[in-house]
């Protein structure tokens, strides 16, 4: 039942139910911009709107203006190449586990399920801190590596989380689509591997393109996790050097909140353009990106 | 291994913490979630408005962002908490937006017929809300409100690693970085507690699918 046709839960409403309808609306906008106005008047008495706290954010003509916007601009740049490493290796990663997941036996398929599972229970958080502090205690060296230590915490405990996820939901679009698909092709003489890599996979990406492109809003927003542990001047990091010099945290953050807003925003209006577009060039039937299948509960990450 | 046994009270103090915090923050994202997602059925225009705003706003913000906003933005404006109640209100505003979404999307599969043959029978409004359509709509939302709120417990240890004391993470990081123990033992010891909570979680919920499926 689509918003749309919500009306079939009641009669066309009559000239009382559209004034009452009316009334209510009315009474609920003023009790909104009563909220707003509360609001508005707290922050104001306690002096959240001097100039001093805006200017450096908002006015070109003040002194820190410009260091203030280069901070922020370089946190943003940090982020996003932080995310796309991220998602690369993690869309890579969780393509060859995906595929593994649905090719191998059940019983040879035993050890990956139990490495997808631990992976999948743990918080991204708490995977960050073990590329901190675990890895390197079992020897693991990140010096080789280019960019500061800390980008590799942060990347590693992405992927570690998200290459499973993202297995997960090829795995739920390739269980999506028909068997005929995957008999028509081993009919024509393709190998098993040929016929997932030609036929199977890039059908289930399709179908499950929407709920691919919000994991990456998710992976996108999780990069800002590293702010915890501190070392790679990521957007939220480069956010609090600059609130913590200003003294203004309200007004750098709700910046730091528009920024990150506008991106996943971008993203996720892709996502609703992919679903409409490419969902109907697959096989497979629709899945709803926020639940994949029965039985894959836990997989979605906020 | 020693550092586990060794730690064992400060592990389970913990593992109990880390409990409260997913049931205090559960009861109330399921509560704010609900009231958000009346507001975005409702009839009223401005209550829509007001849900969609919050929504998009909040859903495509990291919780990161939303728990400095409220940690370090609240005290400018004279309302101090403790970290430990900062960080669960921003837990709760958090989940409130994905489990209105989940209810959401509950609300919306069940299919238009249901709802025109409780109209053909003669229910009212409320009858046909109250007894065709709710009733559904919240069976067919168990699964994606279950995978929310999995996903919420595990985005609990954000307030551990912000600096509330005594949670897994929280007592994790006192363990290695200011008592020097072992990082291997320690994060295998909390790795473990956090799939006790996970683990089961998700079975509850696998169960409870099977339950509340309704077969069409």
């Amino acid at each position: 039942m689509s918003d749309t046709n919500l009306s079939v839960l009641y009669d066309v409403p009559g000239p009382r139910a559209r004034r009452r309808a009316l009334v209510g609306s009315v009474v609920v906008g003023l009790l909104t911009l009563a909220v707003l106005y509360l609001i508005y008047a707290r922050l104001d008495d306690q002096g959240q709107f001097e100039s001093d706290r805006w200017s450096p954010l908002l006015d070109p003509s003040d002194e820190s203006f410009q260091a203030v916007w280069k901070q922020l601009g370089t946190g943003l740049r940090n982020t996003l190449v932080g995310a796309l490493v991220a998602i690369t290796l993690s869309v890579a990663i969780g393509i060859v586990l995906g595929i593994a997941r649905v090719m191998l036996g059940r019983r040879s398929r035993v050890p990956l399920v139990a490495v997808i599972e631990f992976f999948r229970g743990l918080p991204v958080v708490v995977l960050m801190y073990m590329a901190y502090q675990l890895l390197p205690d079992l020897g693991v060296n990140y010096e080789p590596l280019p960019g500061p230590d800390a980008f590799w915490w942060m990347v590693v405990g992405l992927v570690a989380y998200n290459s499973v996820i993202f297995a997960e939901i090829l795995r739920a679009g390739v269980n999506s689509l028909p068997g005929g698909q995957r008999e028509a092709g081993l009919v024509i003489g393709l190998t098993p591997l040929q016929t997932m890599r030609m036929i199977q996979l890039p059908q289930a990406f399709r179908t499950m393109l929407p709920a691919i492109i919000s994991q990456m809003v998710v992976v996108l927003k999780d990069t800002s996790l590293i702010a915890f542990i501190g070392g790679y001047e990521e957007l939220l990091r480069k956010g609090q050097f600059v609130y913590l010099n200003l003294k203004n945290p309200l007004q750098t953050l709700l910046f730091v909140a528009i920024i990150f807003i506008a991106v996943n925003f971008t993203l996720s209006w892709l996502a609703n353009l992919a679903q409409r577009r490419m969902s109907r060039r697959s096989a497979g039937r629709g899945i709803n990106p926020i639940h994949l299948d029965p039985g894959s509960a836990g997989n979605t990450t906020l | 291994m020693n550092v586990i046994t060794d730690n064992l009270d400060l592990f389970f103090q913990g593992f109990l913490k880390t409990l409260g915090i997913c049931i205090i923050c559960l009861i109330g994202a399921l509560i704010l979630g609900t009231v958000i997602a009346g507001f975005r059925v409702s009839p009223v225009a401005p209550l829509r408005g007001v849900g969609t705003t919050y929504v998009n706003l909040v859903r495509n913000c990291p919780l990161t962002v939303v728990l400095f906003f409220i940690a370090f933005g609240l005290p400018e404006i004279g309302i101090n908490q403790s970290y430990y109640v900062f960080g669960c209100a921003a837990l709760i505003v958090y989940t409130a937006a994905f489990v209105c979404e989940a209810l959401r999307s509950g609300i919306n599969a069940i299919p238009a017929g249901q709802a025109e043959a409780a109209r053909a029978i003669g229910l009212t409004f409320t009858q046909n809300l109250g007894s065709i359509i709710l009733p559904q709509a919240f069976r067919t939302a168990i699964p994606p409100v279950g995978s929310v709120i999995i996903a919420m417990f595990k985005n609990s240890a954000i307030l551990g690693a912000f600096g509330v004391s005594g949670d897994l993470l929280g007592n994790a990081i006192l363990l290695t970085s200011s008592r020097g123990q072992d990082p291997t033992a320690v994060y295998l010891g909390i790795g473990f507690f956090f799939l006790l909570i996970t683990i089961p979680a998700g079975l509850i919920l696998q169960y409870l699918e099977r339950k509340a499926v309704i077969l069409r």
